[in-house]
């Protein structure tokens, strides 16, 4: 059977939706939705790199390389927030991230 | 069953496991080897398209420096994890109905699609030397072929690239930075702008005797 297009796209959608419902699933644990983004970051490159390949045109793989960069600042962003609110608060609940609205 | 597709089988499924054990994994730190697990077998997928370049920037950037990351905040932070598993059971119907969700809706899009007319032109007259990627073997290889483009016609990408990297850099150096009170630290100015007077005191010792602290 030939490898076509379609399973890679079909891969990426799985992927896709896994990490959007783990970000539903795990409402309280903020480094798992990290995470999840991370997934969902994962399959959209995938997307980019099946397209790239199958059609022939390398620009796929220099927009993957950007997201790639993207996902890279936004975990260390992501997780230096995360290590500020933990000494502020002694926790990482969503929940409690009420601190401005009081 | 060709040995390409075996081995996108099995990369698709270590790939598709990895993520369900992510999002659902009771400790942390498992969910974080998940997700290197998961780095790893889409680096194996990008190997399969062609895209050797991807493929090792994912083992590099993500496993060696993004789930380490990861790996070091799960582990410094002290956290009751338990507490914040309480309520899992509540979102599962929740997440269940939008994953299926979502699966539908990409699924009518990849059912549904094709090639626009435009776009046959458009793989007719690829970037600059990319076509000869897969097709002819003694042209640039993938890396060669990313090079090429990657750093003329989308120089400026790149730039932005290192630019968003080294904001990035700042800006979690500045959100962790804290000023500790109470430690003792050297302090340069003081040390060079300290005057003979305040640092040398000349006496004059009595022969025998000696003098008292």
């Amino acid at each position: 059977m030939e490898m076509g297009l379609g399973h890679y796209l079909t891969l990426a959608a799985f992927l896709f939706s896994i990490g959007a419902a783990g970000i539903f699933i795990n409402r309280k644990n903020v480094i798992i939705i990290l995470m999840s983004i991370e997934l969902m970051l994962l399959s959209v490159n995938i997307n980019l790199v099946a397209f790239s390949q199958f059609l022939g045109d390398m620009v796929g793989q220099v927009f993957a390389f950007m997201v790639l960069t993207v996902a890279a600042a936004e975990a260390a962003i992501g997780l230096a927030i995360l290590v500020t609110f933990f000494r502020n608060r002694g926790d990482i609940s969503v929940d409690g991230a009420n601190l401005m609205k009081n | 069953m060709t040995f390409a597709s075996l081995a996108f089988y099995v990369f698709a499924g270590a790939t598709i496991g990895a993520g369900l054990g992510v999002i659902l994994a009771r400790n942390p730190v498992h969910s974080v080897l998940f997700l290197i697990t998961a780095f790893i077998s889409v680096a194996g997928l990008f190997v399969l398209m062609g895209a050797e370049y991807l493929a090792m920037l994912l083992v590099v950037v993500y496993v060696g420096a993004v789930a380490v990351l990861f790996l070091f905040v799960v582990m410094m932070l002290d956290v009751d994890f338990e507490e914040l598993k309480k309520g899992f059971a509540d979102y599962i119907p929740l997440a269940v109905i939008l994953g299926v969700v979502l699966i539908v809706e990409i699924g009518f899009t990849v059912a549904a699609w094709r090639f626009t007319d435009s776009a046959e032109l458009a793989r007719q007259h690829p970037s600059p030397t990319a076509g000869q990627v897969v097709t002819d073997p003694t042209g640039p290889n993938n890396v060669e072929s990313l090079g090429l483009i990657l750093y003329t016609d989308y120089i400026h990408f790149f730039q932005i690239a290192g630019m968003i990297l080294l904001v990035a850099m700042i800006g979690a150096i500045l959100l962790t930075f804290r000023e500790r009170v109470g430690i003792r630290k050297q302090d340069v100015t003081s040390q060079v702008g300290r005057k003979r007077a305040e640092g040398v005191e000349v006496v004059s010792v009595p022969t025998g005797k000696g003098i008292q602290g």
